[in-house]
Protein backbone atom coordinates (compact mmCIF):
# COMPACT_ATOMS: atom_id res chain seq x y z
CA UNK A 1 0.00 0.00 0.00
CA UNK A 2 1.47 3.27 -1.20
CA UNK A 3 2.39 5.83 1.87
CA UNK A 4 0.05 8.86 2.73
CA UNK A 5 1.79 11.93 0.99
CA UNK A 6 2.09 13.52 4.56
CA UNK A 7 4.04 10.60 5.84
CA UNK A 8 6.00 10.62 2.52
CA UNK A 9 6.66 14.55 3.28
CA UNK A 10 7.34 14.43 7.09
CA UNK A 11 10.39 11.30 6.89
CA UNK A 12 11.90 13.56 3.67
CA UNK A 13 11.43 16.49 5.63
CA UNK A 14 13.62 14.55 8.56
CA UNK A 15 16.28 13.32 5.83
CA UNK A 16 16.73 16.69 4.77
CA UNK A 17 17.06 18.04 7.86
CA UNK A 18 20.60 15.66 8.54
CA UNK A 19 21.96 17.02 5.72
CA UNK A 20 21.08 20.96 5.74
CA UNK A 21 21.73 22.49 9.26
CA UNK A 22 19.89 25.38 8.37
CA UNK A 23 16.91 23.87 7.53
CA UNK A 24 14.12 25.05 10.44
CA UNK A 25 10.70 23.76 10.66
CA UNK A 26 7.88 25.81 11.89
CA UNK A 27 4.31 24.72 12.60
CA UNK A 28 1.13 25.73 13.66
CA UNK A 29 -0.39 23.11 15.98
CA UNK A 30 -1.29 20.39 13.53
CA UNK A 31 2.43 18.89 13.28
CA UNK A 32 0.51 15.60 13.77
CA UNK A 33 -1.10 16.58 11.08
CA UNK A 34 1.31 17.93 8.86
CA UNK A 35 3.90 15.38 9.85
CA UNK A 36 6.15 18.14 10.78
CA UNK A 37 6.13 16.30 14.02
CA UNK A 38 8.46 13.94 12.70
CA UNK A 39 10.83 16.84 12.22
CA UNK A 40 10.45 17.74 16.29
CA UNK A 41 11.45 14.47 17.19
CA UNK A 42 14.81 14.38 15.61
CA UNK A 43 15.67 18.42 15.82
CA UNK A 44 13.51 20.00 18.81
CA UNK A 45 16.15 22.86 18.53
CA UNK A 46 15.15 23.81 15.23
CA UNK A 47 11.45 23.20 15.45
CA UNK A 48 9.12 26.02 16.39
CA UNK A 49 5.38 25.22 17.44
CA UNK A 50 3.87 29.09 17.72
CA UNK A 51 0.46 27.59 18.40
CA UNK A 52 -2.47 28.61 15.98
CA UNK A 53 -1.18 32.17 15.17
CA UNK A 54 -0.38 30.75 11.15
CA UNK A 55 0.44 35.40 9.77
CA UNK A 56 2.91 35.28 12.71
CA UNK A 57 4.48 32.02 11.60
CA UNK A 58 4.68 32.85 7.97
CA UNK A 59 6.08 36.07 9.27
CA UNK A 60 8.64 34.82 11.69
CA UNK A 61 9.78 32.58 8.67
CA UNK A 62 10.50 35.78 6.51
CA UNK A 63 13.17 36.79 9.84
CA UNK A 64 14.21 33.33 9.99
CA UNK A 65 15.26 33.46 6.14
CA UNK A 66 16.68 36.85 6.48
CA UNK A 67 19.14 34.96 8.86
CA UNK A 68 20.29 32.89 7.15
CA UNK A 69 17.87 29.60 7.75
CA UNK A 70 15.51 27.91 5.16
CA UNK A 71 12.26 27.43 7.22
CA UNK A 72 9.52 25.29 5.93
CA UNK A 73 5.79 26.05 7.00
CA UNK A 74 3.74 23.86 7.73
CA UNK A 75 -0.26 24.00 8.13
CA UNK A 76 -3.27 23.08 5.88
CA UNK A 77 -3.05 24.75 2.59
CA UNK A 78 -6.39 26.44 3.10
CA UNK A 79 -4.60 28.27 5.91
CA UNK A 80 -1.01 28.80 4.80
CA UNK A 81 -2.56 30.69 1.00
CA UNK A 82 -5.38 32.53 3.46
CA UNK A 83 -4.47 33.67 6.79
CA UNK A 84 -0.43 33.34 5.62
CA UNK A 85 -1.08 34.96 2.77
CA UNK A 86 0.04 38.56 3.92
CA UNK A 87 3.33 38.00 4.97
CA UNK A 88 3.94 35.30 2.01
CA UNK A 89 3.25 37.88 -0.21
CA UNK A 90 4.59 40.85 1.48
CA UNK A 91 7.56 39.43 3.32
CA UNK A 92 8.58 36.70 2.13
CA UNK A 93 7.99 36.87 -1.80
CA UNK A 94 9.16 41.05 -1.68
CA UNK A 95 12.16 40.07 0.17
CA UNK A 96 12.44 36.84 -2.30
CA UNK A 97 13.28 34.49 1.08
CA UNK A 98 14.65 31.14 0.74
CA UNK A 99 11.35 30.05 2.38
CA UNK A 100 9.28 26.74 1.98
CA UNK A 101 5.54 27.09 2.21
CA UNK A 102 4.25 24.02 2.99
CA UNK A 103 0.18 23.67 2.21
CA UNK A 104 -0.48 20.08 3.63
CA UNK A 105 -4.05 18.76 2.81
CA UNK A 106 -4.78 20.28 -0.28
CA UNK A 107 -7.42 20.29 -2.53
CA UNK A 108 -10.48 17.92 -1.07
CA UNK A 109 -8.07 15.68 0.95
CA UNK A 110 -9.33 16.73 4.29
CA UNK A 111 -12.74 15.77 3.00
CA UNK A 112 -14.51 15.35 6.12
CA UNK A 113 -13.66 18.83 7.75
CA UNK A 114 -15.66 20.26 4.48
CA UNK A 115 -15.70 23.97 2.33
CA UNK A 116 -13.56 25.93 4.87
CA UNK A 117 -10.78 23.03 4.87
CA UNK A 118 -10.35 22.08 1.45
CA UNK A 119 -8.41 24.42 -0.81
CA UNK A 120 -9.40 25.26 -4.27
CA UNK A 121 -8.05 27.91 -4.18
CA UNK A 122 -4.71 27.98 -3.26
CA UNK A 123 -2.97 27.69 -6.84
CA UNK A 124 -4.73 30.43 -8.08
CA UNK A 125 -3.66 32.92 -4.78
CA UNK A 126 -0.13 31.52 -5.02
CA UNK A 127 0.14 32.41 -8.88
CA UNK A 128 -0.77 36.08 -8.29
CA UNK A 129 2.74 36.46 -6.36
CA UNK A 130 5.88 37.12 -7.68
CA UNK A 131 8.56 35.41 -7.56
CA UNK A 132 6.69 32.05 -5.92
CA UNK A 133 7.09 28.78 -7.24
CA UNK A 134 4.13 26.09 -7.10
CA UNK A 135 4.61 22.87 -6.95
CA UNK A 136 1.95 20.05 -6.87
CA UNK A 137 2.43 16.93 -5.34
CA UNK A 138 1.38 13.86 -7.46
CA UNK A 139 2.89 11.13 -5.83
CA UNK A 140 5.58 9.89 -3.29
CA UNK A 141 8.71 9.49 -5.32
CA UNK A 142 7.96 12.95 -6.62
CA UNK A 143 7.36 14.49 -3.03
CA UNK A 144 10.61 13.45 -2.09
CA UNK A 145 12.40 14.67 -5.33
CA UNK A 146 11.11 18.24 -5.38
CA UNK A 147 11.59 19.12 -1.99
CA UNK A 148 15.33 17.80 -2.65
CA UNK A 149 15.41 19.56 -5.54
CA UNK A 150 13.72 23.05 -4.06
CA UNK A 151 16.61 23.53 -1.74
CA UNK A 152 18.39 24.38 -4.74
CA UNK A 153 15.88 27.41 -5.53
CA UNK A 154 16.99 30.69 -4.01
CA UNK A 155 13.35 32.31 -3.42
CA UNK A 156 9.71 31.22 -2.19
CA UNK A 157 8.31 27.58 -2.88
CA UNK A 158 4.83 26.96 -2.36
CA UNK A 159 4.03 22.73 -2.28
CA UNK A 160 0.53 21.52 -2.34
CA UNK A 161 0.73 18.56 -0.23
CA UNK A 162 -1.90 15.97 0.02
CA UNK A 163 -3.45 14.03 3.29
CA UNK A 164 -4.27 10.80 1.04
CA UNK A 165 -1.56 8.84 -0.65
CA UNK A 166 -1.30 9.05 -4.38
CA UNK A 167 -0.88 6.06 -6.82
CA UNK A 168 2.40 5.43 -8.21
CA UNK A 169 3.33 7.39 -11.43
CA UNK A 170 5.74 5.99 -14.06
CA UNK A 171 7.85 8.72 -15.46
CA UNK A 172 9.63 8.49 -18.77
CA UNK A 173 12.39 10.54 -17.34
CA UNK A 174 13.35 11.85 -14.00
CA UNK A 175 11.44 14.70 -12.02
CA UNK A 176 12.83 17.79 -12.71
CA UNK A 177 11.47 20.95 -11.37
CA UNK A 178 10.10 23.14 -13.92
CA UNK A 179 9.86 20.47 -16.51
CA UNK A 180 6.52 18.51 -17.04
CA UNK A 181 6.41 14.35 -16.87
CA UNK A 182 4.97 12.52 -19.69
CA UNK A 183 3.37 9.88 -18.44
CA UNK A 184 1.81 8.25 -21.27
CA UNK A 185 2.18 9.38 -25.06
CA UNK A 186 -1.38 10.02 -27.09
CA UNK A 187 -1.70 11.83 -30.48
CA UNK A 188 -5.08 12.57 -30.37
CA UNK A 189 -5.51 15.05 -27.49
CA UNK A 190 -3.16 16.20 -24.56
CA UNK A 191 -4.30 16.02 -20.77
CA UNK A 192 -2.32 18.14 -18.34
CA UNK A 193 -2.79 17.40 -15.19
CA UNK A 194 -1.24 17.69 -12.09
CA UNK A 195 -1.64 16.24 -8.30
CA UNK A 196 -4.06 13.36 -7.95
CA UNK A 197 -5.87 14.02 -11.16
CA UNK A 198 -2.62 12.62 -12.93
CA UNK A 199 -3.90 9.04 -11.98
CA UNK A 200 -7.05 9.53 -13.07
CA UNK A 201 -6.46 11.23 -16.15
CA UNK A 202 -4.26 7.86 -16.76
CA UNK A 203 -7.27 5.81 -15.87
CA UNK A 204 -9.31 7.93 -18.55
CA UNK A 205 -6.87 7.60 -21.38
CA UNK A 206 -7.03 3.64 -21.11
CA UNK A 207 -10.82 3.85 -21.57
CA UNK A 208 -10.63 6.88 -24.15
CA UNK A 209 -7.73 4.32 -26.12
CA UNK A 210 -10.64 1.45 -25.96
CA UNK A 211 -12.74 4.47 -27.78
CA UNK A 212 -10.27 4.94 -30.56
CA UNK A 213 -8.86 8.28 -28.71
CA UNK A 214 -5.15 7.79 -27.93
CA UNK A 215 -4.65 10.56 -25.19
CA UNK A 216 -1.18 12.09 -24.37
CA UNK A 217 -0.80 12.49 -19.83
CA UNK A 218 1.61 15.47 -18.58
CA UNK A 219 1.98 15.98 -15.29
CA UNK A 220 2.47 19.53 -14.80
CA UNK A 221 3.53 19.86 -11.86
CA UNK A 222 5.72 22.68 -11.84
CA UNK A 223 2.50 25.49 -12.20
CA UNK A 224 4.95 28.07 -11.86
CA UNK A 225 7.23 28.53 -13.67
CA UNK A 226 5.17 26.49 -16.55
CA UNK A 227 6.56 24.51 -18.47
CA UNK A 228 5.84 26.63 -21.69
CA UNK A 229 7.65 24.34 -24.46
CA UNK A 230 6.28 21.06 -23.02
CA UNK A 231 2.68 22.73 -23.37
CA UNK A 232 3.43 24.53 -26.80
CA UNK A 233 4.67 21.13 -27.79
CA UNK A 234 1.87 19.16 -27.03
CA UNK A 235 -0.65 21.38 -28.18
CA UNK A 236 0.67 21.48 -31.45
CA UNK A 237 1.21 17.64 -31.84
CA UNK A 238 -2.67 16.73 -30.61
CA UNK A 239 -4.43 20.10 -31.44
CA UNK A 240 -6.86 19.62 -28.43
CA UNK A 241 -6.48 19.64 -24.73
CA UNK A 242 -7.91 18.78 -21.56
CA UNK A 243 -7.00 20.10 -18.22
CA UNK A 244 -7.42 18.46 -15.19
CA UNK A 245 -7.00 19.75 -11.43
CA UNK A 246 -8.21 19.29 -8.06
CA UNK A 247 -8.88 22.66 -7.82
CA UNK A 248 -11.40 25.79 -9.24
CA UNK A 249 -10.97 26.23 -12.83
CA UNK A 250 -10.62 29.53 -12.00
CA UNK A 251 -6.85 30.71 -12.00
CA UNK A 252 -5.10 27.61 -12.02
CA UNK A 253 -3.34 24.69 -14.16
CA UNK A 254 -5.95 25.30 -16.77
CA UNK A 255 -5.29 28.89 -16.81
CA UNK A 256 -1.91 28.55 -16.69
CA UNK A 257 -2.13 26.24 -19.79
CA UNK A 258 -4.49 28.88 -21.75
CA UNK A 259 -2.02 31.39 -20.82
CA UNK A 260 0.61 29.91 -22.43
CA UNK A 261 -1.03 28.86 -25.55
CA UNK A 262 -2.37 32.39 -26.14
CA UNK A 263 1.43 33.85 -25.53
CA UNK A 264 2.50 31.26 -27.87
CA UNK A 265 -0.22 31.68 -30.73
CA UNK A 266 -1.42 27.63 -30.63
CA UNK A 267 -4.57 27.35 -30.81
CA UNK A 268 -6.90 24.22 -29.94
CA UNK A 269 -10.03 23.40 -28.15
CA UNK A 270 -10.01 22.68 -24.56
CA UNK A 271 -12.04 21.82 -21.58
CA UNK A 272 -11.26 22.55 -18.16
CA UNK A 273 -12.08 19.68 -15.84
CA UNK A 274 -11.82 21.39 -12.17
CA UNK A 275 -14.53 22.56 -9.28
CA UNK A 276 -16.60 24.17 -11.19
CA UNK A 277 -16.51 27.99 -8.89
CA UNK A 278 -18.30 26.61 -5.89
CA UNK A 279 -17.76 25.60 -2.01
CA UNK A 280 -17.77 22.05 -1.43
CA UNK A 281 -19.08 20.07 1.57
CA UNK A 282 -18.22 17.14 3.69
CA UNK A 283 -18.16 13.65 2.60
CA UNK A 284 -15.23 10.40 1.38
CA UNK A 285 -12.64 11.76 -0.82
CA UNK A 286 -13.55 9.88 -3.54
CA UNK A 287 -17.03 10.77 -3.50
CA UNK A 288 -16.49 14.18 -3.26
CA UNK A 289 -13.72 14.26 -6.26
CA UNK A 290 -17.36 12.42 -8.20
CA UNK A 291 -19.66 15.00 -7.15
CA UNK A 292 -17.41 17.80 -7.96
CA UNK A 293 -16.38 16.28 -11.12
CA UNK A 294 -12.84 16.11 -10.42
CA UNK A 295 -12.19 12.05 -11.42
CA UNK A 296 -11.18 9.98 -14.35
CA UNK A 297 -15.04 10.07 -15.61
CA UNK A 298 -15.03 13.48 -15.82
CA UNK A 299 -12.05 13.81 -17.74
CA UNK A 300 -13.13 11.39 -20.31
CA UNK A 301 -16.09 13.57 -20.92
CA UNK A 302 -14.20 16.45 -21.22
CA UNK A 303 -11.44 14.72 -23.81
CA UNK A 304 -14.67 13.49 -25.91
CA UNK A 305 -16.20 17.18 -25.99
CA UNK A 306 -12.46 18.75 -27.08
CA UNK A 307 -11.90 15.75 -29.23
CA UNK A 308 -15.35 16.19 -30.91
CA UNK A 309 -14.42 20.67 -31.64
CA UNK A 310 -11.35 19.73 -33.28
CA UNK A 311 -10.84 21.50 -36.13
CA UNK A 312 -13.33 23.82 -35.67
CA UNK A 313 -12.65 27.21 -37.28
CA UNK A 314 -11.09 29.64 -34.90
CA UNK A 315 -12.83 32.67 -35.41
CA UNK B 1 25.20 59.37 33.86
CA UNK B 2 25.80 61.90 31.16
CA UNK B 3 29.45 60.79 31.14
CA UNK B 4 28.58 57.77 29.68
CA UNK B 5 27.36 59.30 27.40
CA UNK B 6 29.64 62.90 26.98
CA UNK B 7 27.93 64.32 23.49
CA UNK B 8 24.50 63.93 23.73
CA UNK B 9 24.18 67.93 22.81
CA UNK B 10 25.94 66.28 19.28
CA UNK B 11 22.97 63.89 18.97
CA UNK B 12 20.35 66.37 19.89
CA UNK B 13 21.72 68.84 17.41
CA UNK B 14 21.43 65.91 15.00
CA UNK B 15 18.01 65.23 15.80
CA UNK B 16 16.92 68.82 15.26
CA UNK B 17 18.23 68.50 11.62
CA UNK B 18 16.92 65.84 10.81
CA UNK B 19 13.57 67.01 11.61
CA UNK B 20 14.55 69.98 9.41
CA UNK B 21 15.48 67.82 6.69
CA UNK B 22 12.35 65.38 7.06
CA UNK B 23 9.89 69.21 6.93
CA UNK B 24 11.75 70.12 3.87
CA UNK B 25 11.79 66.67 2.15
CA UNK B 26 8.28 65.79 2.95
CA UNK B 27 7.23 69.45 1.73
CA UNK B 28 9.38 68.93 -1.71
CA UNK B 29 7.67 65.54 -2.09
CA UNK B 30 3.81 66.40 -1.54
CA UNK B 31 4.09 63.18 0.25
CA UNK B 32 4.81 61.34 3.07
CA UNK B 33 4.08 60.69 6.55
CA UNK B 34 5.55 63.40 8.66
CA UNK B 35 3.30 63.08 12.31
CA UNK B 36 5.01 59.23 12.63
CA UNK B 37 8.41 60.47 11.34
CA UNK B 38 9.02 63.49 14.04
CA UNK B 39 7.88 60.94 17.10
CA UNK B 40 10.23 58.57 16.29
CA UNK B 41 13.18 60.64 15.49
CA UNK B 42 15.09 60.33 19.19
CA UNK B 43 14.40 56.22 18.81
CA UNK B 44 16.16 56.12 15.63
CA UNK B 45 19.00 58.29 16.49
CA UNK B 46 19.88 56.69 19.65
CA UNK B 47 19.65 53.07 17.80
CA UNK B 48 21.75 54.24 14.48
CA UNK B 49 24.22 56.23 16.24
CA UNK B 50 24.87 55.25 20.17
CA UNK B 51 23.55 52.18 20.78
CA UNK B 52 23.26 49.61 17.73
CA UNK B 53 26.16 47.80 16.41
CA UNK B 54 25.52 48.87 12.80
CA UNK B 55 26.80 50.31 9.98
CA UNK B 56 27.68 50.32 6.34
CA UNK B 57 30.65 48.58 7.10
CA UNK B 58 29.43 45.47 8.55
CA UNK B 59 26.65 45.43 6.81
CA UNK B 60 27.33 42.04 5.39
CA UNK B 61 28.80 41.00 8.93
CA UNK B 62 25.85 38.31 10.12
CA UNK B 63 26.53 39.16 14.07
CA UNK B 64 25.62 43.33 13.36
CA UNK B 65 22.41 43.78 15.34
CA UNK B 66 19.82 44.59 13.10
CA UNK B 67 17.34 47.42 13.34
CA UNK B 68 13.43 46.72 11.67
CA UNK B 69 11.42 49.67 11.63
CA UNK B 70 7.99 47.76 11.97
CA UNK B 71 6.00 50.98 11.44
CA UNK B 72 7.48 51.52 8.03
CA UNK B 73 5.04 54.34 7.35
CA UNK B 74 7.55 56.00 9.44
CA UNK B 75 10.12 55.26 6.24
CA UNK B 76 11.36 59.25 5.42
CA UNK B 77 12.85 59.47 9.05
CA UNK B 78 14.52 55.95 8.78
CA UNK B 79 15.99 56.81 5.36
CA UNK B 80 17.77 60.46 6.36
CA UNK B 81 19.15 58.11 9.37
CA UNK B 82 20.39 55.75 6.69
CA UNK B 83 21.52 58.50 4.69
CA UNK B 84 23.07 59.82 7.92
CA UNK B 85 24.77 56.77 8.72
CA UNK B 86 26.29 56.60 5.24
CA UNK B 87 23.90 53.76 3.90
CA UNK B 88 23.24 55.52 0.96
CA UNK B 89 24.29 59.27 -0.65
CA UNK B 90 21.93 61.98 0.95
CA UNK B 91 21.37 63.30 -2.20
CA UNK B 92 19.31 59.98 -3.71
CA UNK B 93 16.83 61.59 -0.41
CA UNK B 94 14.88 63.78 -2.98
CA UNK B 95 14.51 60.92 -5.00
CA UNK B 96 11.49 59.81 -2.73
CA UNK B 97 8.48 57.80 -3.37
CA UNK B 98 9.37 58.62 -7.28
CA UNK B 99 9.68 56.31 -9.88
CA UNK B 100 12.66 53.72 -10.42
CA UNK B 101 14.00 55.29 -6.35
CA UNK B 102 15.42 52.68 -3.95
CA UNK B 103 13.49 55.06 -1.44
CA UNK B 104 10.33 53.15 -1.85
CA UNK B 105 7.17 54.52 0.19
CA UNK B 106 7.81 51.94 2.70
CA UNK B 107 10.92 50.43 3.27
CA UNK B 108 12.29 47.56 0.29
CA UNK B 109 15.07 45.58 2.02
CA UNK B 110 15.36 44.47 -1.54
CA UNK B 111 16.12 47.43 -3.10
CA UNK B 112 17.79 49.89 0.39
CA UNK B 113 20.69 48.17 1.51
CA UNK B 114 19.98 48.89 5.84
CA UNK B 115 16.73 48.07 5.51
CA UNK B 116 16.50 44.55 7.47
CA UNK B 117 13.25 43.60 6.53
CA UNK B 118 10.27 45.23 4.16
CA UNK B 119 7.86 46.40 6.43
CA UNK B 120 4.42 48.27 5.47
CA UNK B 121 1.30 46.03 6.65
CA UNK B 122 1.47 46.97 10.12
CA UNK B 123 2.51 44.19 12.35
CA UNK B 124 4.06 41.71 10.38
CA UNK B 125 8.10 42.67 10.66
CA UNK B 126 7.67 42.93 14.10
CA UNK B 127 7.14 38.93 13.52
CA UNK B 128 10.25 38.34 10.89
CA UNK B 129 11.90 40.55 13.77
CA UNK B 130 11.72 37.66 16.01
CA UNK B 131 12.61 35.10 13.49
CA UNK B 132 15.77 36.96 12.71
CA UNK B 133 16.27 37.15 16.52
CA UNK B 134 15.75 33.24 16.55
CA UNK B 135 17.40 32.88 13.34
CA UNK B 136 20.58 34.90 15.01
CA UNK B 137 20.40 32.63 18.09
CA UNK B 138 20.51 28.99 15.75
CA UNK B 139 23.35 30.72 13.86
CA UNK B 140 24.77 31.11 16.63
CA UNK B 141 25.11 35.45 17.34
CA UNK B 142 25.19 35.62 20.31
CA UNK B 143 26.28 39.09 20.92
CA UNK B 144 23.75 40.56 18.25
CA UNK B 145 20.06 42.30 19.36
CA UNK B 146 17.38 42.82 17.07
CA UNK B 147 15.33 46.13 17.90
CA UNK B 148 12.00 46.22 16.64
CA UNK B 149 10.06 50.24 16.49
CA UNK B 150 6.67 49.81 17.19
CA UNK B 151 3.46 52.33 16.85
CA UNK B 152 1.25 52.23 19.36
CA UNK B 153 -1.45 52.14 16.84
CA UNK B 154 0.19 49.27 15.04
CA UNK B 155 -0.44 47.17 18.40
CA UNK B 156 -3.96 47.22 17.50
CA UNK B 157 -2.95 44.48 14.88
CA UNK B 158 -3.49 40.76 16.28
CA UNK B 159 -0.22 39.38 15.07
CA UNK B 160 1.27 42.11 17.60
CA UNK B 161 0.09 39.80 20.31
CA UNK B 162 0.69 36.57 18.66
CA UNK B 163 4.31 37.70 18.11
CA UNK B 164 4.58 38.55 21.98
CA UNK B 165 3.31 35.03 22.85
CA UNK B 166 5.60 33.37 20.58
CA UNK B 167 8.36 35.65 22.29
CA UNK B 168 7.96 35.35 25.45
CA UNK B 169 7.45 31.36 24.74
CA UNK B 170 11.17 31.30 22.78
CA UNK B 171 12.47 33.32 25.68
CA UNK B 172 13.87 35.76 22.84
CA UNK B 173 15.66 37.91 25.25
CA UNK B 174 17.66 39.73 22.32
CA UNK B 175 14.49 40.97 20.86
CA UNK B 176 14.39 44.57 21.91
CA UNK B 177 10.73 46.36 21.23
CA UNK B 178 10.54 49.73 21.31
CA UNK B 179 7.30 51.20 21.12
CA UNK B 180 6.74 54.59 19.67
CA UNK B 181 4.45 55.28 22.20
CA UNK B 182 3.35 59.10 20.31
CA UNK B 183 -0.77 58.06 21.18
CA UNK B 184 -2.26 58.56 18.37
CA UNK B 185 -2.59 57.12 15.14
CA UNK B 186 -4.93 57.98 11.20
CA UNK B 187 -8.08 58.94 12.13
CA UNK B 188 -7.77 59.83 15.82
CA UNK B 189 -6.29 59.46 19.07
CA UNK B 190 -5.31 55.54 20.42
CA UNK B 191 -7.86 56.99 23.14
CA UNK B 192 -10.70 57.44 20.10
CA UNK B 193 -10.12 54.92 17.70
CA UNK B 194 -8.73 51.43 19.55
CA UNK B 195 -7.90 51.99 23.82
CA UNK B 196 -5.60 50.14 24.99
CA UNK B 197 -5.38 50.58 28.18
CA UNK B 198 -2.88 48.94 30.70
CA UNK B 199 -0.42 49.03 27.94
CA UNK B 200 1.98 48.12 30.72
CA UNK B 201 0.09 45.26 32.38
CA UNK B 202 -0.77 43.92 28.67
CA UNK B 203 2.70 43.18 28.04
CA UNK B 204 4.15 42.15 31.45
CA UNK B 205 0.63 39.83 31.02
CA UNK B 206 2.23 38.46 27.78
CA UNK B 207 5.51 37.68 29.62
CA UNK B 208 7.73 40.55 28.82
CA UNK B 209 10.22 42.64 30.79
CA UNK B 210 8.88 46.38 30.23
CA UNK B 211 10.96 49.52 30.67
CA UNK B 212 9.52 52.65 30.64
CA UNK B 213 11.25 55.99 29.39
CA UNK B 214 10.38 59.47 27.81
CA UNK B 215 10.82 58.69 23.70
CA UNK B 216 12.34 62.17 23.03
CA UNK B 217 15.17 61.99 25.57
CA UNK B 218 18.15 60.46 24.38
CA UNK B 219 19.87 59.37 27.80
CA UNK B 220 16.39 57.72 28.91
CA UNK B 221 16.50 55.74 25.88
CA UNK B 222 20.29 54.70 26.38
CA UNK B 223 19.74 53.76 29.67
CA UNK B 224 16.36 51.62 28.64
CA UNK B 225 18.35 49.79 26.02
CA UNK B 226 21.18 49.14 28.98
CA UNK B 227 18.59 47.79 30.69
CA UNK B 228 16.96 45.84 28.32
CA UNK B 229 20.30 44.01 27.15
CA UNK B 230 20.90 43.10 31.16
CA UNK B 231 17.52 41.48 31.21
CA UNK B 232 17.76 37.46 30.50
CA UNK B 233 15.20 34.78 30.16
CA UNK B 234 12.31 37.16 28.62
CA UNK B 235 11.88 39.67 25.84
CA UNK B 236 11.99 43.43 26.82
CA UNK B 237 9.63 46.34 25.67
CA UNK B 238 10.24 49.74 25.67
CA UNK B 239 7.16 51.98 26.01
CA UNK B 240 8.75 55.12 24.59
CA UNK B 241 6.45 58.11 25.19
CA UNK B 242 6.46 60.00 22.58
CA UNK B 243 4.54 63.33 20.78
CA UNK B 244 3.37 62.28 17.14
CA UNK B 245 4.72 65.34 15.11
CA UNK B 246 7.30 66.30 18.31
CA UNK B 247 8.88 69.91 16.57
CA UNK B 248 6.40 71.47 14.83
CA UNK B 249 3.61 72.82 17.12
CA UNK B 250 1.05 72.73 15.01
CA UNK B 251 1.54 68.83 14.12
CA UNK B 252 1.94 67.52 17.96
CA UNK B 253 -0.45 65.14 18.67
CA UNK B 254 -2.82 66.33 15.73
CA UNK B 255 -3.55 63.05 13.67
CA UNK B 256 -4.44 64.97 10.16
CA UNK B 257 -0.33 65.06 10.05
CA UNK B 258 -0.50 61.25 9.63
CA UNK B 259 0.24 61.06 6.38
CA UNK B 260 -1.07 65.08 5.16
CA UNK B 261 0.89 66.79 2.51
CA UNK B 262 2.83 69.85 3.79
CA UNK B 263 1.63 73.06 1.92
CA UNK B 264 3.64 76.67 1.68
CA UNK B 265 2.65 78.18 4.60
CA UNK B 266 3.10 75.57 6.58
CA UNK B 267 6.08 74.64 5.52
CA UNK B 268 7.43 78.36 6.54
CA UNK B 269 6.12 78.28 9.79
CA UNK B 270 7.16 74.59 10.72
CA UNK B 271 10.74 74.98 9.17
CA UNK B 272 10.65 78.75 11.53
CA UNK B 273 9.47 76.85 14.59
CA UNK B 274 12.36 74.37 14.39
CA UNK B 275 15.26 77.00 13.23
CA UNK B 276 14.20 78.89 16.11
CA UNK B 277 14.85 76.20 18.41
CA UNK B 278 17.88 75.14 16.83
CA UNK B 279 19.17 78.60 17.32
CA UNK B 280 18.15 78.99 20.66
CA UNK B 281 19.76 75.75 22.26
CA UNK B 282 22.24 74.58 20.15
CA UNK B 283 25.78 75.58 19.53
CA UNK B 284 26.51 72.95 16.76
Amino acid sequence: MEPAIRDVYGAELVRLGKEYPELVVLDADVSSSTKSCLFQSEFPDRFFNVGISEANMTSMAAGLAKAGMVPFVNTFAAFITTIGLLPARSLIAYMNCKVRLAGAYGGLSDSYDGATHHSADDIAIMRAVPNMTILVASDAVQVKEIMRQSMEIDGPVYFRLSREAMPPLSRQEPVKIGKGSVLREGIDITIFSCGVMCSQALQAAERLSAEGIEARVVDLFTIKPIDAETVEASVKQTGAVVTAEEHSVIGGLGAAVLDVMAERDCYAPLVKVGIQDCFTESGAYPALLKKYQVDAGAVIKAAREAVKRKGKPIV
Amino acid sequence: MTGTYQNFARYEALCRNLRIELIDLLHQKGTGHPGGSLSCCEILTVLYFLKANISPQNLKDPARDKIVLSKGHAAPMLYLLLAEKGFFPKEELKTLRQIDSRLQGHPCAEKLPGVEISSGPLGLAYSAALGLTLGDRLQGNNGSYVYAILGDGELNEGIIWETAMSASKFQADHLITIVDYNHVQLDGTTQQIMPMPELLQKWRAFGYHVICCDGHQLEQLCEAIDGAKQHRGQPTVILADTVKGKGVSFMEGQNIWHGKPIGEEEYQKAIAELRGDKDGTSNS
